[in-house]
């Protein structure tokens, strides 16, 4: 297991690994609706991997969604894989059409999940938008942090073979 | 968390699913909110739990009852919440709200259009 550590940007203290991850409640969009929900709602029925991506219609949302919903994690596994970003629900409903993905996606267009998780990154050229460093978050059924990866440099992917062996090893 | 027993599917900015927001809020009544699309095709969910897409739509798992039409709506929650000025027949709720207020939501694409 590799450690990693956010080296480019002031703020190392993110949640990490063995942490309890920070609750909260955002709406949820599926490919029909969204409502509020928590994610300790989430994690009461088992593991959910929670991953942070940048806005939806960037290209690493495209290929993110695509390698994750190619290797269908959740499938075999009990766990429940979600997204989050600062995109709108309309954006968010768009995205799980056009991914073909069965996965839900939290919207936090102030980014204070990303605060409160220490992963926010302020985008240069874009004055006023901050939205989450992209980040993997392997949880268990009581938040407990199992797998973490925060990127480091921007834009970066998550190793996903990494992450399948987490899932895996739970 | 425990589940409310009035789910409340609505769309953003209808006026319509806005009056009965006053009402649930009104009677202290907890629900929980699922938008849908302004596009009357995509509410399949709606067409799904109700029979038509039309929003707003309410269940009340309290009571087994499934509920279109705000105008029914405030009717229905006014008669089973509203405690003791609760005195509406029953039949007043088959009547239809005006025809105004839905040719407004038909414009406006959203409201209670069919």
């Amino acid at each position: 297991m590799i450690d990693f550590e956010v080296v480019d940007l002031a703020e190392t203290d993110h949640v990490g690994q063995g942490d309890t991850a920070p609750d909260f409640t955002r709406p949820l969009v599926n490919d029909e609706y969204w409502e509020d929900a928590a994610l300790s709602d989430l994690t009461a029925d088992g593991p959910v991997l929670l991953v942070f991506h940048t806005m939806d219609g960037a290209f690493p949302t495209t290929y993110m969604w695509n390698e994750i919903r190619d290797r269908a994690w959740d499938e075999g596994n009990d766990l429940t894989v979600v997204g989050l970003s600062i995109s709108s629900p309309y954006e968010h409903k768009a995205t799980v059409e056009q991914r073909r993905i069965d996965y839900r996606l939290f919207s936090d267009p102030g980014n204070e999940v990303a605060e409160a998780y220490g992963i926010v990154n302020d985008l240069d050229g874009m004055t006023g938008i901050s939205e989450p460093r992209p980040a993997v978050y392997l949880l268990d059924d009581d938040r407990t942090v199992e797998y973490a990866w925060v990127a480091d440099e921007w834009p970066a992917f998550p190793d996903y073979d990494e992450v399948e062996d987490a899932i895996e090893s739970l | 968390m425990g589940d409310p027993d009035i789910t409340f599917y609505r769309l953003q900015a209808c006026p319509f699913c806005e009056r009965v927001t006053r009402k649930l809020q009104e009677h202290g009544l907890d629900y929980r909110s699922r938008f849908v699309e302004p596009m009357h095709s995509e509410r399949n969910v709606v067409k799904r739990v109700s029979g038509k897409r039309t929003v707003p739509a309410v269940v009340d798992e309290n009571t087994g009852v499934t509920m279109s039409e705000s105008a029914n709506i405030v009717e229905y929650l006014d008669r089973t919440y509203g405690g003791e000025g609760s005195g509406a027949s029953r039949t007043s709720s088959e009547q239809s709200p005006d025809g105004s207020e839905r040719s407004r939501g038909e414009r406006d694409g959203g409201g209670e259009a069919r």
